[in-house]
């Protein structure tokens, strides 16, 4: 059947959109890509006998470019959505990915990652009144400038924006701004304490 | 379903749905495409050959001014199982008949309405539990009703406990984690 191939990146894609992403399948993208040459040239050869006079093929050709608009569609879907899922990252991993996530991404889509991050970076300093504004920070609206957080693993040293070095050892508890600590708890570093 | 719109055309559910097949007559004879009916070994596709397309390769075939092929109403849609579906549609697995059964025929309506109650009744109240038996006889939109319908629920019940304002680790870092530890588990 045509657009088998192109099917199987958009049913993959919908398996694994949920979790995780999975690595960038060039291989058979490049395979659609194959069809649809094959499919472009039989079209070429069937208009310029229609020219030269042969009757009937027109239906052939119809067929062959709903295929040809078929892959198209769904190629670019591949990549759109993937796309969606890695401007996502940026907002939940930070600016740096985990070196497995960031094995799965093809080329072209590290370094779209790296230009969206440097674009966010530049609007973010762009706004604000002096500095700029992070944008990433604040996701929830915040309810006291001080949070009370535990370390859920050894992070090392962190230096406070007063200058104190704190040591952030598992298990220990800590009581820290806000603003400061909130990319490790998206993290996963630290786990903010509540006290209902 | 069938319209061009940008957010349609890159939805990942309309590109299923629209592969779905259908039951069609060939019309007019399409020359070198005989691989298409895998019953027959002949070169072309003569006038008269039944095979099933998917819906997206028919439309392009069906337009007004020529009819390559005809289309016939796919089996879950025709009168017979219309009938089913007014006697009791609760117990009907649409997932069987095809994970997309709404988008793809919006005919329907009236069994959709009578499902809706229960689906809504049981996403409102089914918290902190197993819900696969609930969602395995649906069909994907009425998934995506009963998914949205437990977000709201749960987010009521957060906020109500107070722990909105809990500053957690993102969603994708967990999962990520999770992964990870699996992984170091196997080896």
């Amino acid at each position: 059947m045509l657009a088998e191939k192109a099917l199987e990146l958009i049913a993959e894609l919908q398996r694994t959109i949920d979790s995780t992403l999975g690595p960038y399948n060039e291989d058979t993208a490049r395979h659609v890509l194959e069809e649809m040459k094959a499919l472009f040239e039989q079209n070429q050869k069937d208009v310029s006998a229609t020219v030269a006079g042969e009757n009937g093929l027109f239906s052939g050709v119809q067929l062959r470019h709903a295929a040809l608009e078929r892959n198209k569609r769904c190629l670019l879907a591949y990549i759109y959505n993937r796309l969606q899922h890695i401007k996502k990252m940026r907002w939940e991993f930070g600016s740096v990915l985990p070196s497995d996530v960031k094995l799965n991404l093809g080329e072209q889509e590290v370094q779209w990652f790296g230009k969206y991050n440097k674009m966010l970076a530049n609007y973010m300093r762009s706004i604000g009144d002096h500095g700029g504004l992070d944008l990433t920070q604040d996701l929830k609206p915040p309810k006291t400038l001080f949070i009370e957080v535990r370390c859920l693993m050894d992070h090392g040293e962190f230096e406070t924006q007063d200058g104190n070095i704190i040591l952030l050892k598992k298990n220990s508890q800590h009581f820290l701004l806000r603003s400061e600590c909130e990319h490790l708890i998206r993290q996963g570093v630290l786990e903010h304490i509540v006290h209902g | 379903m069938t319209s061009e719109n940008v957010d349609d055309y890159f939805s990942i559910s309309d590109i299923l749905t629209t592969q779905e097949r259908l039951p069609c007559k060939v019309e007019l004879p399409i020359y070198r495409l005989g691989y298409l009916d895998t019953s027959s070994t002949s070169d072309d596709l003569q006038p008269g050959t039944k095979l099933d397309l998917s819906f997206w390769m028919a439309r392009a075939l069906c337009s007004r001014k020529r009819h390559i092929v005809s289309v016939e109403m796919p089996r879950p849609y025709r009168e017979g199982y219309r009938e089913i579906l007014t006697a009791d549609a609760n117990v009907v697995d649409l997932h069987k008949l095809g994970p997309y059964y709404y988008s793809y025929g919006v005919t329907v309506t009236e069994c959709f309405q009578t499902r809706i109650r229960k689906i809504m009744d049981s996403s409102q109240n089914a918290y902190n539990e197993d819900t696969t038996k609930l969602t395995e006889k649906l069909d994907e939109t009425e998934k995506c009703l009963f998914k949205a319908g437990q977000i709201g629920l749960n987010d009521f019940q957060r906020w109500e406990t107070r722990q909105t304002e809990k500053l957690t680790t993102s969603e994708m870092v967990r999962s990520h984690r999770k992964r990870k530890r699996a992984l170091m588990d196997d080896s």
